[in-house]
């Protein structure tokens, strides 16, 4: 009772928080923490952790037979996969295809979410709420679904722009990376937004008060003010951007029913398919982890990257 | 810049964003052949029957097959996301609320688990299920579905927001227990981050395409978006499959349309939570 009434104290400096916390850390508060903790701990291992550590061995294992038909047996292979990983040019041109294709639609998407998030932020808009749930509709149709509608929409014969369609072929191999570009964006741009939206409408309005005595524009105060400010959530959105571009799967696989020009390896994730419909498992692990790798690797540089820049 | 220019792009930009919508609203009210005959974007005199007729056959094509998907959806997703929301809650709550030894490894851990694109689990996911035989049952797509690093994130993030340590020790005092004072209390001070947390992995189960696409081989399991990627690669054998592929994914993305209307109020004010500092 006592040693409650010590810890109730409002007026308790924060130095002494830690050390009261410490002593009051009772079996009760430790027993709860376990209890919380624990059903997400062991979903975790056995649905993300296990996995990675099953591919990783699955990776430097080999498939060997005993003559032509005997019996397939795996053995330790060591790097192999990853020799063949590496020497697997189909594998390479789908990577180089997804960075090209992240390196010009993440831009365009976070650009066009970052203005329309300002602009339902300005003093500008009317009917800002019918905005706002028109630009994020589009998030509530899975990319395959997305993958079928938009396929239909760029194919001749059913296109209701039928001129536009007829004569530019966007489903050839020219455009159809660009056509999967303008699905994703659709699909992502008004989720972007919101996040940043939702940045914006926590900052202070006294800021812009101070900024509009000084004499500053709306321009200038979303320039200067409101873009540094939600830095934040344009990283988190563009990590996750980053994430979804290395993992391009549903879009093209579905398209590849409209267009011919979307091989079976066509993206990283389709060919990791592809080699385990073969099936070639270890192969197909090694594709995995270089992936995974791949896009943890990006993805934390980028973080990193940025947040140096953040605090300078 | 000006009020008139703002609006013509958010009008512009408003026309790209429902006009695919709006051409699936209204190709599914028409018949295979009307698809390409008639306006392409407007309603034929017989709309409204024409629709309820590819409802009809939608429903009842192989034996019900797209209710059976749908349903299977509604669980994968609906009570994959509402487990798995309780699940991430408390491992956040307990990351934000308690200090104790390994709090900070254990949270870097989650962390870097969000940088894991849930892709390459799938592959090794399937592997291990069939050593223990549960490929192509309902487990092998929902077990995995209900972990979420992100969900933990900003549960975490939240509930150090939100959450007072004051009201917890007050709760103490009454002589609450933790567990009782996380689901009675401190539940409803983290409702809107909850009810992201919710619709983020509802959502992202909802979208899954890889996970079920591997492990799923009976059509009778299969979730909405898989089953209509099926019909809509076998449209070149079985044309009539053409307009009840447009029906179903008109069909399929009302639930979500509807839970985000319904939860929109909640989820508004708990999207910014990831992205605070």
């Amino acid at each position: 009772m006592q040693e409650m009434t010590v810890i109730s104290t409002p007026a308790e400096s924060p130095k002494a928080r830690p050390a009261a916390r410490k002593n009051r850390s009772s079996g009760a508060q430790r027993r709860a923490v376990a209890m919380f903790i624990a059903p997400f701990a062991v979903l975790f291992i056995a649905f993300y952790a296990i996995p990675i550590v099953y591919a990783v061995i699955q990776s430097l294992l080999t498939v060997e037979r005993e003559g032509t038909f005997g019996r397939p047996q795996q053995v330790f292979g060591g790097l192999v996969q990853y020799e063949q990983v590496f020497q697997n040019t189909a594998f390479w041109q789908s990577v180089g295809r997804v960075l090209l294709f992240g390196a010009v639609q993440v831009p365009i998407m976070l650009g066009l979410a970052l203005l329309f998030a300002l602009l339902l932020d300005s003093p500008l808009l009317r009917g800002k709420k019918f905005f706002r749930l028109a630009f994020f509709a589009p998030y509530a149709v899975p990319g395959v679904i997305a993958a079928i509608m938009w396929g239909f929409l760029y194919s001749p014969s059913l296109s209701p722009f039928g001129p536009v369609t007829s004569t530019i072929d966007f489903l050839g191999a020219d455009l159809v990376l660009w056509a999967i570009a303008n699905i994703v964006t659709w699909v992502y741009v008004g989720y972007n937004m919101l996040i940043i939206y939702a940045s914006l409408l926590a900052i202070p309005h006294e800021i812009y008060e101070a900024a509009r005595l000084d004499g500053a524009s709306n321009i200038q105060i979303a320039w200067r003010i409101k873009i540094p400010l939600v830095v934040p959530a344009i990283i988190l959105t563009a990590v996750f951007s980053i994430i979804g571009t290395l993992q391009l799967l549903a879009e093209p696989q579905t398209l590849r029913s409209f267009s011919s020009a979307i091989s079976s390896t066509y993206t990283p994730n389709l060919a990791v398919y592809t080699t385990a419909s073969i099936p070639n498992y270890n192969l197909a692990a090694a594709f995995s982890v270089v992936l995974a790798l791949a896009t943890f690797i990006l993805s934390f540089v980028f973080l990193k990257a940025t947040q140096r820049k953040v605090s300078q | 810049m000006s009020r008139s220019a703002a609006m013509l792009i958010m009008g512009v930009f408003t026309l790209y964003f429902l006009t695919p919508i709006w051409w699936l609203l209204t190709t599914s009210t028409k018949t295979g052949g009307e698809i390409t005959s008639t306006a392409p974007l407007w309603f034929t005199a017989n709309s409204l029957g024409t629709f309820f007729d590819n409802l009809g056959r939608l429903f009842t094509y192989g034996d019900g097959l797209f209710g059976r998907w749908l349903l299977n959806s509604a669980l994968y997703a609906g009570v994959g996301a509402l487990i798995g929301t309780i699940i991430a809650a408390m491992c956040g709550y307990a990351l934000a609320k308690y200090e104790f030894r390994g709090r900070e490894a254990i949270f870097n851990v989650v962390l870097s688990g969000v940088l894991v694109p849930a892709t390459a689990l799938a592959l090794p996911l399937f592997l291990i299920f069939s050593r223990v035989e549960l490929t192509n049952t309902m487990l092998a797509v929902f077990l995995p579905s209900l972990v979420s690093p992100f969900g933990v994130y900003l549960a975490r993030i939240y509930a150090a927001a939100s959450v007072p340590n004051e009201l917890l020790e007050a709760a103490r005092l009454d002589g609450s227990g933790e567990i009782r004072t996380f689901f009675s209390l401190s539940t409803r001070l983290m409702a809107p981050a909850l009810v992201t947390i919710f619709l983020f992995q509802f959502v992202a189960i909802w979208n899954n395409f890889f996970l079920p696409l591997i492990m799923l081989r009976d059509q009778a399991l299969f979730p909405v978006t898989l089953g209509l990627y099926a019909w809509n690669s076998q449209i070149s054998q079985i044309p009539e499959l053409r307009s009840l592929v447009i029906v179903g994914a008109l069909v399929s993305i009302v639930p979500l349309i509807i839970a985000f209307l319904a939860l929109q109020r909640f989820w508004s004010s708990g999207l910014g939570a990831g992205s605070v500092k």
